[in-house]
C-alpha cells in the first residue's frame, strides 16, 4: 500500500505570534497531534510543507523551523488570500493539517567547510532562519557567515528578538538593514539589500556561497551586485517561489521548463536557472 | 496470442454479463457531443463514431475527483482531519476505447507515477481499469497517430483489441487483464483461423488512410532555450482565445486544481481539471504573474508538449496525434504546424504558421 501523499499529518496550533507592525506576517508554532508523525516530517533547512486547513485549502510555506529545533514546527505566513486569511483567523488549540516536507533544500553537504552569505529580504527570511539555526547548531562545519537581511522598516523584520541575539554573537557576520526609519535610535544599516550587499558580502571565491532568497525585484537587482564581485553563478543559490497546488509534481501549477518548481526544487543555482524559462 | 469471435448478436448480453463485475465506460451521445461515459445500466457503447470528443482520461482520471472527506463539526472528536476516500467498488471497463487514448495513458503515467511519489488515485484508478480498444478503420482527417507513437490499430496499453468485421468484432486478448474481461462478458468463440492475418491487412490499410503526419524527428537535440526564445510564438499565439478547450479534449494534459467544497458541516477536498491557458493557473498571491501574457500560455502548452517532456522523458512527445484539439480549435490553431516551426527551427526560416 503507497502512502498517500496528499494525506496532511494532524497538527495543533500551539502558539501563534505576531511578528511584524502591519500584524500582517504571524508565525505560527505547530505541534503533531500523533508524536510519531515529528519523525516522519524529518525535513532540511529550505524545503517547505502545504499547511492545509479542512474547507478552505493548502498553502505552500516555507519551513521556519530548523530540525535542530525539537517539538514543533513553525512557519510564518504573510496574510494574501484565502488559506492564509483564514489561518491568520485561527486560535491557539486548533487543529489542522500539514502535508510535507517537501522539495529539496539548500545544499549543505556542499556548503560544508564553506563560507555562507545569506541574503534575504522581507518575509522570505523563513527558511533563511531554519537555515541559521541550522549552521549554528553545527557551527564547526560552516567557515564564515555572514547574513545581510533587509525590511522597509524596522517594524517589518522578522524574528526581531533571534536578530539581536545574533548580532551579539560574533561567530556571525550580522548586516540588518532597512529601506528606511524615522526611528533615532536605529543602530543598524539603511539602504536597499542590494546596496548593502555590495558593501557588505565579502570577497568572492570558490569557497563562498552565497544564498539569496527574497521579493522578485531585490533579486533582480542583487544578482547583478554579486556578478560585479564575482560570485560564480554555481556558487549562487536561489529559492523560487511558484503558485503551487499538489507540491509534489503532479499538477503542473508551478512547472517551468522541463521542472517542478515544487519538488525539483525550490532550491536551484543560478547556473541552473540561467537555462531555465523566466517563468517564477 | 488469443482471437475470439464476437457475434454482434452476443454483444449486448455480453457487456450486461460484464456489468455484474465492472463498471462500464464507452462512447455515449450526450445531446450533440459524443463523450466517453459511464454506461447506464443495459446501455451498449456507440461505436459507429470515430472519436468522442471528450477523451476516454475521465475513466482513470474524472475531471473532478473527490480526495478526502471530512467533518467541520465542532462536537466531533475527528473534526478538521482529512480522511481518504475509498477507491470504487467495482474495477473499471473502457469499452470501445480507441488505441490513441488508450496510449494517452502511458504517457501521462510518467508524470503520475513517478520513481520517488505516486499519484494513488490515478493509479489505483488506471490498474483497477481494463482497456477494450477498437480499432480505427476509418481514421479521420485530423488524425496523425502513425507519426506520434501510435497507430489506429496500436495495442500499446490495450487489454484486448477489437476489430469490427460488419456481423461480429473479432477479439485480440492481449493480456490476463483482457482474457478475465471476456470470461465476465463471457465471450469464448473460437475465431477463425485467419484472424491474425484479418488484423494485419486491417492495420496496413487503416494505416494507409492516415495521411497527415508531425514531424519530430530534430525536436530533442534543439536547445530549449532557443525554442522558447523563437521569434514565432507571437504568430501561432494570435488568433488564440485562450478557451483551453484543447487543454479539456486532450487525452495527455494532466494538469489540476485542487479545491475545498463544504456543505453545512461537512466537507470535501476535491482535484478537478485545470488548464495552463488560464491567467489564474500561475497567478501569485502576490499578484505577479509568470505566465500572464496569453503568448506565454500558448507556447508553455506546445513546449510541454512538444519539448519539455520530450528532453525529460526521453522517449517523445506528449501527444498521441487523436487530432482533437485540430478538430475543435474555435481559431483553427493546428498542432501539426506549430510542431513543424518547431522541429525546423534554425533550418526553414521561410515556414510560416498559416
Amino acid at each position: 500500500m503507497q502512502p498517500n501523499p496528499y494525506l496532511p499529518y494532524p497538527v495543533r496550533i500551539d502558539d501563534i505570534i505576531v511578528e511584524t507592525e502591519d500584524k500582517n506576517l504571524k508565525t505560527f508554532k505547530f505541534a503533531f497531534i500523533d508524536p510519531a508523525d515529528e519523525e516522519k516530517f524529518a525535513y532540511h533547512p529550505g524545503q517547505f510543507a502545504e499547511l492545509s486547513i479542512a474547507g478552505r485549502g493548502e498553502i505552500p510555506i516555507g519551513i521556519a523551523s530548523s530540525p535542530t529545533e525539537k517539538g514543533f514546527v513553525k512557519f510564518t505566513v504573510n496574510k494574501v488570500g484565502l488559506v492564509s486569511s483564514a489561518l491568520h483567523n485561527m486560535k491557539v488549540g486548533d487543529v489542522m493539517g500539514i502535508r510535507g516536507p517537501l522539495g529539496n533544500w539548500y545544499p549543505w553537504e556542499r556548503l560544508e567547510g564553506k563560507n555562507v552569505v545569506i541574503i534575504g529580504g522581507g518575509f522570505a527570511f523563513t527558511t533563511l532562519r531554519s537555515s541559521i539555526i541550522y549552521m549554528l547548531a553545527n557551527r564547526e562545519r560552516f567557515g564564515d557567515i555572514h547574513v545581510i537581511y533587509g525590511a522597509r522598516t524596522p517594524g517589518m523584520l522578522l524574528y526581531r528578538d533571534e536578530l539581536a541575539a545574533w548580532e551579539a554573537r560574533d561567530d556571525i557576520h550580522m548586516h540588518i538593514t532597512v529601506d528606511g526609519t524615522n526611528d533615532p535610535n536605529w543602530k543598524y544599516n539603511v539602504g536597499f539589500v542590494p546596496t548593502i550587499t555590495d558593501q557588505k558580502a565579502p570577497e568572492a571565491d570558490e569557497n563562498t556561497y552565497a544564498i539569496v532568497c527574497g521579493p522578485p525585484i531585490m533579486i533582480k537587482f542583487t544578482q547583478p551586485v554579486l556578478d560585479a564581485r564575482g560570485y560564480g553563478h554555481d556558487n549562487i543559490i536561489m529559492s523560487l517561489e511558484n503558485r503551487m497546488k499538489c507540491g509534489i509534481g503532479m499538477c503542473s501549477h508551478c512547472n517551468v521548463g522541463q521542472y517542478f518548481v515544487c519538488k525539483d526544487g525550490p532550491v536551484f543555482t543560478l547556473a541552473q536557472l540561467n537555462g531555465m524559462p523566466k517563468e517564477y | 496470442m488469443t482471437y475470439i469471435l464476437i457475434d454482434k448478436s452476443q454483444w449486448a448480453g455480453g457487456l450486461a454479463a460484464a456489468e455484474k463485475a465492472y463498471r462500464l465506460f464507452g462512447p455515449v451521445q450526450q445531446g450533440a457531443m459524443s463523450n466517453f461515459a459511464p454506461l447506464a445500466p443495459g446501455q451498449t457503447p456507440d461505436l459507429d463514431g470515430l472519436n468522442t470528443r471528450m477523451s476516454a482520461r475521465s475513466v482513470v482520471y474524472p475531471q473532478s475527483e473527490i480526495l478526502f472527506e471530512y467533518s467541520l463539526d465542532p462536537q466531533d472528536p475527528e473534526a478538521n482531519v482529512l480522511r481518504e476516500t475509498p477507491p470504487p467498488p467495482k474495477p473499471a471497463a473502457a469499452v470501445g476505447i480507441r488505441p490513441c487514448d488508450a496510449y494517452s495513458f502511458l504517457l501521462v503515467r510518467r508524470n503520475f507515477d513517478a520513481p520517488d511519489v505516486k499519484d494513488v488515485y490515478w493509479l489505483r484508478n488506471y490498474e483497477a481499469t481494463t482497456f477494450i480498444g477498437l480499432a480505427c478503420d476509418q481514421p479521420g482527417g485530423t488524425c496523425f497517430c502513425t507519426s506520434a507513437g501510435c497507430g489506429p490499430y496500436s495495442e500499446q496499453g490495450l487489454d484486448v483489441l477489437l476489430k469490427d468485421t460488419g456481423e461480429a468484432y473479432l477479439a485480440k486478448v492481449i493480456t490476463a487483464k483482457g482474457t478475465a474481461f471476456m470470461a465476465a462478458a463471457g465471450w469464448s468463440t473460437d475465431a477463425p483461423a485467419d484472424s491474425e492475418a484479418q488484423f494485419d491487412r486491417g492495420k496496413e490499410a487503416a494505416e494507409a488512410k492516415i495521411v497527415s503526419t508531425v514531424e519530430t524527428d530534430r525536436l530533442a537535440e534543439i536547445p530549449q532555450m532557443a525554442l522558447y526564445d523563437a521569434d514565432f510564438w507571437d504568430e501561432i499565439a494570435f488568433s488564440c482565445i485562450n478557451c483551453g478547450t484543447c487543454t479539456y479534449l486532450c487525452p495527455t494534459c494532466w494538469c489540476f486544481d485542487i479545491q475545498d467544497e463544504v456543505h453545512g458541516k461537512h466537507g470535501i477536498r476535491e482535484r478537478n481539471w485545470d488548464s495552463c491557458m488560464f491567467p489564474l493557473f500561475t497567478l501569485h498571491g502576490s499578484g505577479h504573474n509568470p505566465r500572464g501574457q496569453k503568448v506565454q500560455r500558448v507556447r508553455q502548452r506546445f513546449m510541454h508538449k512538444l519539448k519539455y517532456y520530450v528532453d525529460k522523458y526521453g522517449n517523445g512527445i506528449q501527444c498521441v496525434g487523436c487530432g482533437r484539439c485540430i478538430q475543435y480549435c474555435p481559431v483553427n490553431i493546428d498542432i501539426r504546424k506549430v510542431c513543424q516551426l518547431m522541429n525546423r527551427f534554425g533550418q526553414d526560416a521561410s515556414c510560416k504558421v498559416a
